[in-house]
């Protein structure tokens, strides 16, 4: 009985649960699943990020794209040196800056993170739930910036050149056993060099067994509005979409059988 | 001032007593990173035997962040005990490793001690220590909080049971609740690393773990790890809040960073004592920390990572909380490269906290771009159990789906507690016997729990 128990519980989460036991220890079996997971994952921080791919499938979109480089020329580098993550090349920054036009009301950026594969899987997914919101707002957008070796404070920078009321970040998360594809969106409002995580909201968890690129384009859009009305992001500003989205599910939660 | 130490024919020179600190610490990527570290093995050396002969008093006259500028320093200095500082006032660094070593450093006298330690004493004398003098004057430091149950008692350890999942769905939090609690875990906590920081989803997720408890009469505390200023939103619309959970680092900037300050803690503890909800006692805080926080937020003020991360410790003590626990891995291979300094590091952290009196636990953890793996793990929490670590995390199969990074099993905890003999909280291993859980020597039964699994199948459906 207590197998069958634990395979519904199971289904219920990604999580490891109902692993049973060989005295204290976990099971032959389970212990090299665990070992083959690890391997994918430290494999996946280190997939080259295939930014032209990228930048073409969101130009494909109808949408204006300049791939750029930050400051760490290597993935070593990147990981050593989160400081040059977070600053465009200076090649990157004449171009950007050549790009820049009149004011904007919302940046987007596109970084590979910890997780190229995540960026691969999901971003044209993400920008492409994002842009009814977009356009339904009538949001002014500057060119999508595909940005390698990026973190997340580099859309701060592209923001600050573009002249953007906001900055919205999509980046790979650092990537976990059972997600080495996770996608997370960071929003900042009045974006300059210098912003601290206290002052951006997080969507995170992005991915095919979390949460769907539909529903995450819902809460930014929620977050979005209210940023711009507020003229602020970070704690200051709570996510509280939900109420909406409950609203909005109704419906079809009736349908649900029991 | 400056200092010099000369090996033979070359001398060292240190500019201030921060570069000293930063010189002396054993070897991590933060460190470098900063461009603070020690740039020879020689100088490390030199830094360490410089320090060894510099007097305790001489960190109260000489702050390592301006006492001016940052509330950290002031709350250190303005609230220092020197009457529990007078027994080791005349110490030298050196001279105050010795005596932590000797005999005459009984648990009590390190108890009455502790409120006169500054992180930056901690910090200094664990630079001249090895990974081995650690763990046996962490050993006999004992530091007990209460809430619901007793945590900290001599031969026990808890666990934070984390039942995290990606989107918060209720069920799937239920179905890792009840695998861990059916595993012994949960006595520390059951906290949850909520995806969402919306206030309707915490609010739910809270109600989840209070009718739980409730139900089963679990002697525990449940929390969900959201932002101090929304457990604060939470009281106010009558949340069932146990622990007010919050990230904190060893700076003014750094906590900026956290969007918080001290003051805004003290509202915290104030709104969690509010309710009144602890049984045994009124811990009502939990603190997560970790080294490199100061310096990823760009406010480490040229001080190492690891003095940065015992001032934390006594931003921490200040609010009486149930539980700290460094998350010693989780922040990257930029700040502990590999599992060598992971480990290095999770030992300091652990010392110097329960050093200066805070109820320590650790986060034995790492993530997939650090060159560590579970054997590293293995390593640190043997050592943190011999060490007499207060509490650590059970997650599932030590794969945290939510946070993406990998930290100790339901099984890890089973197996330090038989190769150590390590017991949980006692009014928790009672009640495991009670529910069938566990046997009166505190090991697993077979098919043990079933009402509780039932129950938590039905939550689950």
């Amino acid at each position: 009985m207590s197998r069958g128990i634990w395979q519904q519980l199971a289904a219920l989460t990604p999580a490891r649960i109902g692993l049973g036991r060989t005295g204290s220890a976990q099971t032959t079996a389970e212990t090299l699943r665990f070992a083959l997971a690890h391997a994918t994952a430290r494999d996946a921080v280190h997939t080259p990020f295939d930014a032209d791919k990228v930048a073409s499938d969101i130009a494909a979109l109808g949408l204006a794209t300049l791939v750029a480089d930050s400051a760490a020329d290597s993935r070593q580098t990147y990981l050593l040196r989160p400081d040059l993550g977070r600053r465009l090349s200076a090649e990157a920054r004449d171009r950007l800056a050549a790009a820049a036009a009149a004011p904007i009301d919302l940046a987007l950026v596109v970084g590979d993170g910890l997780s190229s594969s995540a960026v691969h899987a999901h971003a044209s997914a993400m920008v492409s739930a994002l842009l009814p919101h977009i356009r339904r707002e009538g949001w002014s957008l500057g060119p999508v910036v595909v940005a390698r070796q990026a973190r997340v404070a580099l859309g701060d920078e592209v923001g600050e050149i573009l002249n953007a009321r906001l900055v919205l970040v999509l980046i790979g998360e650092r990537p976990g056993l059972s997600s080495p594809d996770s996608l997370g969106l960071y929003l900042t409002h009045a974006p300059r060099q210098g912003r601290n995580d206290g002052e951006r909201n997080c969507i995170s968890n992005i991915h095919g067994a979390g949460l769907s690129p539909d529903i995450a384009a819902f809460k930014a859009a929620w977050l979005m509005r209210e940023a711009l009305a507020r003229r602020l992001t970070g704690v200051a500003l709570k996510d509280e979409s939900d109420r909406t989205l409950e609203a909005a599910e109704r419906p079809f939660t009736l349908q649900r059988p029991g | 001032m400056t200092f010099r130490q000369t090996i033979g024919q070359r001398t060292h020179l240190f500019r201030d007593l921060k570069d000293l600190m930063a010189k002396a610490t054993p070897l991590r990527s933060g460190d470098q990173l900063a461009g603070i570290a020690a740039t020879s093995a020689e100088e490390m050396v030199a830094a360490r035997m410089t320090l060894a002969d510099q007097p305790l008093k001489l960190f109260l006259s000489e702050p390592l962040v301006p006492y001016e500028t940052d509330e950290v320093t002031r709350l250190i200095l303005d609230r220092h005990d020197a009457a529990a500082f007078a027994p080791i006032a005349h110490f030298t660094v050196g001279g105050f490793r010795d005596w932590l070593l000797s005999e005459a450093a009984t648990t009590e006298r390190l108890a009455a001690i502790a409120p006169g330690v500054t992180p930056e004493m901690a910090a200094a004398v664990s630079k001249v220590m090895r990974n081995q003098d650690l763990i046996a004057v962490a050993r006999k430091c004992r530091v007990v909080t209460r809430f619901r149950n007793t945590i900290g008692l001599p031969g026990t350890m808890a666990v934070r049971l984390q039942p995290n999942h990606p989107t918060d769905d209720a069920r799937g939090i239920a179905a890792s609740i009840a695998d861990g609690l059916l595993h012994g875990t949960g006595d520390a906590t059951i906290g949850i690393n909520p995806a969402s920081d919306s206030l309707p989803v915490l609010g739910d997720l809270l109600k989840l773990l209070d009718e739980l408890i409730a139900r089963f009469d679990i002697p525990t505390q449940g929390c969900v790890l959201t932002h101090v200023t929304s457990s604060i939103q939470l009281i106010e619309r009558g949340a069932p809040v146990d622990l007010v959970f919050q990230s904190i680092a060893g700076t003014q900037d750094a906590n900026t960073s956290f969007g918080i300050d001290l003051a805004v803690l003290q509202e915290g503890l104030e709104a969690g004592r509010s309710l009144k909800r602890g049984t045994l006692g009124d811990n009502v805080m939990y603190f997560e920390t970790g080294q490199g926080s100061a310096l990823s937020a760009g406010a480490h003020h040229g001080v190492d990572q690891q003095t940065l991360e015992a001032r934390a410790y006594a931003v921490a003590r200040a609010y009486e909380p149930l539980l700290v626990n460094t998350v010693v891995g989780f922040i990257g291979p930029e700040y502990l490269y590999d599992g060598k300094q992971i480990i290095r590091a999770g030992l300091e952290d652990h010392f110097c906290g329960k050093l200066m009196g805070v109820p320590l636990g650790c986060d034995v953890c790492y993530t997939n771009h650090a060159e560590a793996d579970q054997d590293d793990m293995d390593t640190l929490l043997t050592l943190l159990g011999a060490a007499g670590v207060t509490y650590i995390m059970g997650v599932p199969g030590a794969d945290d789906v939510m946070l993406n990074y990998q930290s100790t099993s339901f099984h890890d905890q089973l197996y330090i507690r038989d190769v150590l003999g390590l017991k949980r909280a006692p009014e928790f291993e009672t009640w495991l016997q009670a529910q069938g859980i566990t046997g009166l020597d505190g090991r697993l039964l077979p098919q043990g729990g079933a009402p509780l699994l039932a129950h938590l199948t039905g939550l689950a459906a």
